[in-house]
């Protein structure tokens, strides 16, 4: 970066703004007035944000700029962030896209959130999803639908839609997003930025509103790998409030990026570029499959049969665990509540069916159903043993190669509606990011081409716990590409 | 009971673990704060909000289950019940559904001078609910508030198998479990603050059969009492409908203390269907072999091993033995007073007779006096080194009980002390004889009877602190020397 004009420092990234403040070139307040003026400039085209934390920001920024003076400071210490809002933040309206918590104000924070906030990230605002995760298009947020800033007529993917939006059009350096199915890698994909989700428990859930307990992970959406690492390093690590969290230490994920994959074994599953994927999409991850070939790695050919199956096993398992996770919003305690004449009972049924949009009561209903006496063994027992075949099917390629490399979608952003009658063409969006969260592994979506001048993902996923490779990998690929430069010219 | 049927009845227990904090937060367990006050964003069901697993009551489980009896799961999980319920904060419970903690146990109970035994099926850890707070709290018959002090609390369930034969019995074994559970030490087993209820199946059938006949359920009891009464009456009830040739509905019947009679619930909480599945929140979790054993190794004795014991050990009757263990706090009394006194007999009459009478009148539990083992050995003590005599003792008790003295305290202060000093009560003696010339000649003259009321007018006249025995000894030389 030649010049540090306030216009322009919007466009930083996040290690770029690291460096600058810690550097004193640059302060927090100078970067978050910036950001928040970009806001101002995009979010009526893009929509990316529900809440824009403005004053907390700048007064976080004052408070990080004296962190950095007094030399207390860590890499993302006045660093600003967008925050999907499936995640809590203290004090702050935490909405889930809902109507059923549009009101709604954590007292705490989710811990993810939490250890940023103590890194002395500065909070931007909430970032706009599909209703409690469950989407691919953002179209089911209960307020508006979010736009891709490569063409304002077409869906940032989803659920992270606006997080995605977000970092792309420069309305925040970094995001975090939540990804049950693909709603971290899928956005990212669509809207020509990195993004990392992580082994399911390397970081903690607490605090993140749950949509699929056994597949949520909350991760980094940023606009490069080496930004997805030092947000990692900060977010990553063993939660005494999760006991689904790991305990394995975490290793220096910036120290992993050493821009050598030579050697490398990267599987690349036949599977995954079936019959039906767009010609462009399929151009662009095999271009970049040959350049990871050329940076080094040594690609085979492998096999996934499972994943033919994964979808309608992500159908059954993630509605089920959400038809129960959604029973607490009955009215009672917080929230949106029925006023009317009627008895409790009422109150609580009018309670949700006014307070939930159609495709989470889509999604409820499929899961009581599929865990109701006398279904539980055809529908649930048996998604649950498709699952380990699924998680066997990568680990049996595991044993073959470091790395797999594939499509993140097998489409680029659609137009805006295109797909909203129609559930199952929606949800083949994710066709290939589901059998990951299926297994708990760690994935990633990077920038790797164009298709129709929208942006194409390339997906890498790794056994457990392999996020340090994966992020060398990406990083060594945008090392020598520049696809991940590409801006909207929003 | 109906001589043609035979009534069966299953008992589900509900007990409150006593752990310093509920079962998935820290937030403290305690009866009686005010409303919604031990409470957190866990307890209180708030979106994103995750289980973590109390350790304390895992091992308060086990603890339970060993002394039932049973087995302990090498591996188990919890599982997610799913209903609605305003007093349900998340929607769903934490429970345990096919693979429960322990199972496989069984209850010795007595009843009636015969011991019987019921089997215990498993029994289960989960979460309870809160508290709905009605009309007659909130002074409006159209609002009900809730209590979530008691969300999350840990709770144990404990599954008989039905081998339970009259509502007699079924009292007898609630009463055994209640007393177990005291025995180790998990649970208060408090009936009025709800930390102590069952549910009670019952059915009838034919003498003979072996068929179960169709059930009717009795909900949250917390009463022996009420327990009774309502499963006497739906024993009645049934076989009323089976004379008849009719036929029992199964249901959930809700008894009614006022009227003593059972009438059906609404049919809307039978048909659950609570779709159970794996908590993805908790990690299934495998106890290890050797740390069930640590924990049986620090059990205590058990009540029904407790009353052999004493019965062999301390040559106590089977009477005397039973009621030393109602409580493993009286069994603990009393076992230090025998050992201290080397008298267990005298120690049991002591306990038995005038310190439970002390404690009855007092109201309070024997935990709870300022009289202890060494106080009660003393006692025996100095009646047996003939210090004093019963009937002083008897008198000093109630001081020591009162004041915490010992009992020899209490006799110097008082001056008590028997008059064992043959020329002290040589010259009242001979007074006596002299004051009572009648009562002398009909003893010289054969009365043995006779020698009681000048003993009496002895220890009258020395206030009772004179030894009776040489008191007797001196009298009969003087009269017939």
């Amino acid at each position: 970066m030649a010049a540090h004009a306030a216009s322009e420092l919007w466009q930083l990234s996040a290690a770029e703004a690291s460096r600058l403040l810690a550097d004193r070139e640059i302060s927090s307040v100078e970067l978050t007035d910036a950001c928040l003026e970009r806001i101002a400039a995009v979010d009526d085209r893009i929509s990316a944000y529900i809440t824009v934390t403005a004053d907390l920001a700048r007064q976080q920024a004052t408070d990080a700029d004296r962190r950095i003076a007094a030399g207390d400071a860590s890499p993302l210490t006045g660093v600003p962030m967008q925050i999907k809002d499936l995640l809590c933040t203290n004090g702050i309206a935490t909405t889930c896209a809902s109507r059923m918590l549009a009101e709604y104000i954590p007292v705490y924070d989710a811990t993810a959130v939490a250890r940023l906030r103590e890194h002395g990230a500065v909070l931007l605002g909430k970032g706009n999803m599909d209703e409690f995760g469950m989407g691919s298009s953002t179209e089911n947020s209960a307020f508006f639908p979010t736009r891709n800033p490569w063409d304002t007529g077409r869906v940032p993917g989803g659920s992270s839609g606006g997080s995605a939006a977000a970092v792309s059009a420069g309305a925040a350096p970094f995001a975090l997003g939540t990804d049950t199915g693909g709603s971290i890698r899928q956005p990212a994909s669509f809207c020509g930025v990195t993004g990392l989700k992580p082994t399911y428990g390397r970081v903690s859930r607490y605090g993140l509103v749950a949509y699929a307990s056994s597949l949520d992970q909350v991760g980094p959406i940023a606009r490069d790998a080496a930004d997805c690492a030092l947000i990692l390093q900060s977010i990553a690590g063993h939660d005494s409030r999760d006991a689904t969290s790991l305990p394995d230490a975490v290793p220096d994920y910036s120290a992993a990026l050493t821009g050598d994959i030579s050697g490398l074994r990267l599987g690349v599953p036949s599977e995954y570029f079936a019959e039906g994927m767009d010609a462009g999409v399929r151009a662009a991850v095999t271009a970049a499959i040959d350049q990871l070939a050329a940076l080094g790695a040594e690609i085979r050919e492998v096999s996934l049969p499972t994943t033919q199956y994964a979808l309608a096993c992500y159908y059954i398992i993630a509605p089920s665990e959400c038809s129960a996770n959604l029973a607490r919003y009955d009215g009672v305690k917080y929230g949106y509540s029925h006023q009317g004449d009627g008895d409790m009972w009422e109150a609580m049924e009018r309670t949700r069916q006014h307070g939930f949009g159609p495709e989470v009561k889509r999604r409820i209903m499929l899961g009581a159903f599929a865990l109701s006496s006398g279904y539980y063994d055809a529908y649930y027992h048996k998604a649950q043993q498709v699952r380990t075949l699924i998680r066997q099917d990568f680990a049996h390629v595991f044993e073959e190669v470091d790395a797999l490399a594939a499509p993140v979608s097998p489409v680029v952003a659609f137009p805006i509606g295109e797909r909203t009658d129609d559930p199952v063409r929606m949800y083949l969006v994710d066709v290939y990011t589901l059998p990951v969260n299926m297994a708990g592994l760690p994935a990633m979506s990077v920038p790797c081409g164009f298709s129709n001048g929208l942006p194409v993902g390339l997906q890498l996923i790794g056994p457990h716990l392999s996020e340090d490779r994966l992020l060398n990998i990406a990083h060594t690929y945008q090392q020598a590409t520049e696809w991940h430069r590409e801006r909207p010219g929003i | 009971m109906a001589y043609k049927y035979e009534t069966v009845i299953g008992l589900e227990v509900h007990a409150e673990l006593s752990t310093n904090s509920k079962l998935f937060c820290n937030c403290e367990v305690k009866f009686g704060s005010e409303a919604n006050t031990q409470t957190c964003p866990i307890c209180l069901g708030m979106p994103g909000v995750l289980p973590v697993m109390n350790q304390r009551a895992v091992e308060f489980s086990i603890r339970a289950a060993l002394g039932l009896n049973c087995k302990i799961a090498s591996y188990s999980k919890f599982d997610r019940k799913n209903y609605f319920y305003p007093d349900l904060p998340k929607g769903y419970q934490i429970s345990q559904y096919d693979l429960p903690l322990a199972y496989d146990g069984h209850v010795d109970y007595e009843l009636d001078g015969e011991t019987k035994r019921v089997r215990i099926n498993r029994i289960h850890l989960e979460e309870d609910a809160g508290k709905l707070v009605h009309a007659d709290v909130t002074g409006n018959p159209n609002q009900s508030y809730v209590d979530f002090n008691r969300s999350c609390v840990p709770l144990l369930e404990i599954v008989s198998e039905p081998d339970l034969r009259s509502p007699a019995e079924a009292i007898a074994y609630w009463r055994a479990v209640k007393e177990i559970l005291e025995y180790v030490e998990i649970s208060d087993c408090n009936m009025e603050e709800g930390s102590f209820r069952c549910d009670a199946n019952i059915s009838l059938r034919p003498v003979g059969s072996k068929e179960l006949g169709t059930r009717t359920e009795l909900k949250n009891k917390n009463s022996f009492q009420h327990v009774m009464t309502a499963l006497e009456y739906e024993e009645k009830r049934q076989a009323r409908i089976l004379d008849q040739g009719g036929k029992v509905i199964q249901e959930t019947v809700l008894f009614d203390i006022n009227t003593g009679r059972t009438a059906s619930m609404r049919s809307k909480e039978e048909a659950h269907d609570y779709r159970y599945f794996p908590e993805p929140d908790l990690v299934p979790f495998e106890v290890d072999a050797a740390e069930v054993e640590r924990i049986r190794a620090a059990l205590p004795e058990l009540p029904a091993e407790r009353r052999k014991r004493f019965v062999e050990e301390y040559g106590i009757p089977t009477y005397d033995a039973e009621f030393l263990t109602a409580t493993r706090q009286m069994a603990d009394f009393f076992d230090e007073t025998a050992r201290l006194s080397s008298d267990p007999k005298g120690s049991s009459n002591w306990i038995m007779g005038d310190l439970s009478g002390l404690l009855n009148n007092a109201g309070i539990e024997i935990q709870d006096a300022k009289v202890t083992p060494a106080h009660l050995s003393e006692l025996i003590e100095l009646i047996k080194n003939q210090t004093i005599s019963g009937k002083i003792a008897k008198s000093v008790l109630p001081d020591v009980f009162e004041t915490g003295k010992t009992p020899k305290q209490i006799v110097e202060e008082k001056g008590l002390s028997q008059i064992s000093d043959a020329s002290a009560i040589e010259s009242i003696v001979d007074q006596v004889i002299e004051e009572n010339p009648g009562p002398a000649q009909d003893y010289r003259d054969g009365k043995q009877k006779a020698i009681g009321f000048l003993v009496g007018q002895v220890m009258k006249a020395t206030r009772g602190k004179a030894n009776p025995q040489m008191v007797n000894q001196l009298l009969q030389q003087k009269l017939t020397g």
